[in-house]
């Protein structure tokens, strides 16, 4: 039934004559998985390298060029029992590699520098209080000199370039007084070994960076890997588009291989991967992934179709259109330009702890210099008091205090199944007083669901089931998945408009429209009572029963919608549907404020009225109308079925079918603002038992080694706590 | 004290050759996949017959 499959798109031609391509692969969990698909992929002649990797659950793949088709590839993993899609990296995926790999290579250098420097350092230490003689303690303070400088200079980069490009924009950010702080501690250090002193700071400056840089790694590693997660799970889709290649010669090629232009084809039961327009073919489509309508519309010549947009009846041939070209999408996408923009660039805790701490801190340092220099010391004793009090205050503490909660918190959550898109997503969650929902595909599950399977017997339900498998239209599709069914009927017939029919032992058997199957009036009655479900009917000689479809809440919406409003967190409902659907999902969720028929730009409006009140929003949607508003919204989260768009957009995405991930990344979030502002104030705490002793004159580098190492310690074991379950909501 | 003349350089160079191993081995992608590493270490061998696993060419983890 498929067509050929055309990989070679994700295939990357290296110069040694080898052919190299990347899976992402599901269910790889374990160091058996791993060694199983090593093996049974290095078994297939060719190949020259099958190497798994469990972080980030991709298998590379090289083999001779031309001598294997990488479906094959595919094909074996099904056979070892693994779903597996090439992959294509996207470029901001790229880029945090390369960061990361860089942060990596700045960690090594910060740390190798520092160990050497300690040990020069202590034989001085103990030296001073010994029998050191003045010419050795130059020597040892030299050569530390010798590596910290250079080192310093290539791993403090990340801090330095971020340090000023905030002062280039006229703001000042934590990377300014840490840059500030080693700037200082190393120019003292060399004027002090000029002049043959007892003290230098050396040490101090390099630990402080290989802490801080510690702290940036983590941080950068963790959202790589949600990233390479959220990444797989895109690819795992394995979205294709059914493309002509010649007139009436039609090609399955992926997604990323279609151009603006191409022409595809769009069958019945089909979820379109592209936007574009019709250009040949009546159907009616399900736009339910892009407006939030529920009901479908018809689809001729020149109408719209979007990515997510739901193929209903006819084929269709779509010309793909660039994104702007479309009407709707244009719009959204304005809206979307204009909601990003509007934000308010939101300041991250740690920024705004280090504008109170940057003024203190300087002014503390400069009152010392002052205070010395009036006290009758000497510029010079006084200028290095002043600057062993920047050393003892740079923020080692306050740089990993956020950065270690966070990482904690992001790898809780990613096990409770939330990924997180932006770092500061943690923070505006936490501040979270009520929460939006969408409707279609975010309270309710994406695919249809048959709500009446209670009143139909079994064995005519798996009957049913098993000759819906012979449809495409997703109403039956909605039939044969919850039947669980999976042996289709042989001989079925297919007719259509109508339905489907086939027989068994000699009696025919029919599911389609209830006309078709001679059962109006049964489908009459449900529809009475549920008027917003679709129906199905299935005839088996002469009993007749009617199937009612519809989207279903997610099973835990009802508990999870309580919980928050136990909580006190207020729960509203903007909907693309009509009234009468929407209306009947409140009522069963007892969400009391909700507003149907809404369109993009009135979402937004309503978010905007909302931030005025001073209402902290967090948007839960999925389809592309709710893209503005996710990014309008403080803060917001898409289900992982979302559309493109409003994946990309929500600040955080999650997995599977229940609603409590939204709960539980709300509670993790709170309990992280919590343990930040502890380590804020641990790191604030430190500080004034160190900073005494600092302005006192008392603070040799020894001092300031103990200070830094016993308050980074200190926050990183307090941000371990995060990972502990949360208890709901405290 | 003359034993500095010996001992400084010789720390120099086992921090530098350290240093060096650990840019070469970052550089190797030995660090794209710390999880995995962690289970190959205790994976069961290969059986002879069959050809054991090549090992990576530069960056090929990932790109």
């Amino acid at each position: 039934m498929q067509a050929t499959r055309d990989f070679s798109h994700y295939v990357r031609h290296l110069e040694s004559g080898l052919s190299h391509i990347d899976l992402a692969v599901e269910g790889v969990n374990c160091a058996g998985c791993m060694s199983k698909i090593e093996r049974g992929l290095s078994a297939l002649p060719d190949v020259t390298l099958a190497r798994v990797n469990l972080t980030d659950r991709r298998v590379a793949l090289e083999w001779k060029e031309g001598t294997l088709d990488p479906a094959r590839f595919i094909d074996r993993l099904a056979e070892l029992g693994y779903k597996a899609y090439p992959f294509e990296p996207v470029r901001a995926e790229a880029v945090e590699t390369e960061q990361a790999s860089f942060l990596l290579r700045c960690l090594g250098v910060a740390a190798f520098a520092a160990m050497n420097i300690m040990m020069l350092s202590i034989p001085v230490w103990s030296g001073n209080v010994s029998d050191m003689i003045p010419e050795q303690r130059d020597f040892f303070h030299w050569l530390s000199a010798l590596i910290a400088l250079p080192a310093a200079a290539y791993s403090g980069q990340p801090f330095f370039r971020s340090a000023l490009r905030a002062l280039r924009a006229r703001r000042t950010n934590m990377d300014v007084p840490i840059s500030i702080g080693i700037v200082l501690a190393l120019a003292m250090s060399v004027a002090e070994t000029i002049h043959h002193a007892e003290h230098a700071y050396f040490d101090a400056a390099l630990m402080l960076l290989a802490f801080l840089l510690a702290g940036r790694y983590l941080d950068q590693s963790m959202r790589r890997k949600t990233r390479a997660v959220a990444g797989n799970l895109a690819a795992l889709k394995g979205e294709t588009a059914t493309k002509f290649v010649g007139t009436d010669e039609i090609s399955v090629v992926p997604i990323a291989a279609v151009q603006a232009g191409d022409i595809v084809l769009l069958r019945p039961g089909e979820r379109s991967a592209v936007d574009g327009s019709v250009i040949e073919g009546q159907s009616k489509i399900d736009q339910s992934l892009i407006t939030g309508e529920t009901l479908p519309v018809k689809a001729g010549p020149g109408t719209a179709v979007y990515a997510g947009t739901l193929n209903l009846s006819g084929a269709l041939r779509v010309r793909v259109s660039a994104a702007s070209e479309g009407t709707l999408l244009a719009e959204i996408s304005r809206l979307l330009d204009n909601a990003v923009q509007s934000r308010s660039r939101y300041v991250q805790l740690a920024d705004r702890a280090s504008r109170l701490y940057a003024p203190v801190v300087h002014a503390a340092a400069l009152l010392t210099m002052l205070g010395w220099a009036a006290y009758g010391a000497t510029w010079h004793d006084a200028i290095v008091t002043a600057i062993s009090v920047l050393i003892i205050t740079c923020p080692c503490a306050l740089g990993l205090a956020i950065p270690a909660v966070q990482t904690v918190v992001s790898g809780a959550m990613f096990r409770t199944g939330v990924l997180l898109n932006s770092g500061d997503a943690i923070e505006r969650m936490a501040e979270v007083d009520r929460v939006v929902f969408d409707k279609t595909g975010t309270l309710t599950l994406p695919e249809l669901d048959v709500t009446n399977a209670a009143d139909v017997p079994n064995d005519v339900f798996e009957l049913a089931g098993r000759l819906a498998l012979a449809s495409h239209h997703p109403v039956a599709a909605a039939v044969a998945r919850a039947s669980g069914a999976k042996a289709p009927l042989a001989g079925v017939e297919e007719i259509a408009g109508q339905g489907v029919r086939g027989s068994v032992n000699g009696l025919e058997v029919r599911l389609g429209r209830p006309s078709f199957c001679g059962a109006d009036l049964i489908a009459n009655e449900i529809l009475c009572r549920d008027p917003e479900a679709s129906v199905v009917a299935f005839r088996h000689g002469e009993t007749r029963h009617v199937f009612a479809v519809r989207q279903r809440l997610r099973a835990d919406a009802a508990g999870a919608i309580s919980t928050l409003l136990k909580a006190g967190i207020e729960v509203e409902i903007l909907s693309g549907d009509r009234e009468p659907a929407v209306r009947h999902a409140a009522e069963t969720l007892g969400i009391h404020e909700w507003r149907a028929g809404v369109t993009p730009a009135d979402k937004i409006v309503r978010i905007e009225e909302l931030k005025r009140r001073g209402v902290k929003v967090l948007m839960v949607g999925d389809g592309m109308n709710d893209a503005p508003a996710l990014a309008a919204a403080h803060v917001s989260m898409s289900p992982v079925s979302a559309t493109h768009l409003s994946q990309a957009t929500a600040d955080l995405v999650f997995l599977g079918d229940r609603l409590a991930p939204v709960v539980t990344a709300i509670g993790f979030s709170r309990k992280a603002l919590r343990l930040m502002r502890q380590n804020l104030w641990l790191a604030a705490g430190y500080n004034l038992l160190a900073v005494p002793l600092a302005i006192a004159g008392l603070a040799t580098p020894l001092v300031a080694a103990a200070a830094m190492s016993g308050s980074s310690l200190l926050v990183i074991l307090n941000a371990l706590r995060a990972h502990r379950g949360v208890r709901e909501f405290s | 004290m003359e034993v500095l003349v010996f001992l400084v350089p010789l720390a120099l160079t086992l921090g530098a050759i350290g240093l060096m191993g650990f840019l070469w081995s970052l550089k190797n992608g030995q660090y794209d996949d710390l999880e995995g590493a962690g289970w190959r270490a205790i994976a069961d061998d290969e059986p002879a017959s069959e050809e054991p696993v090549p090992v990576p060419s530069t960056g090929t983890g990932r790109r």
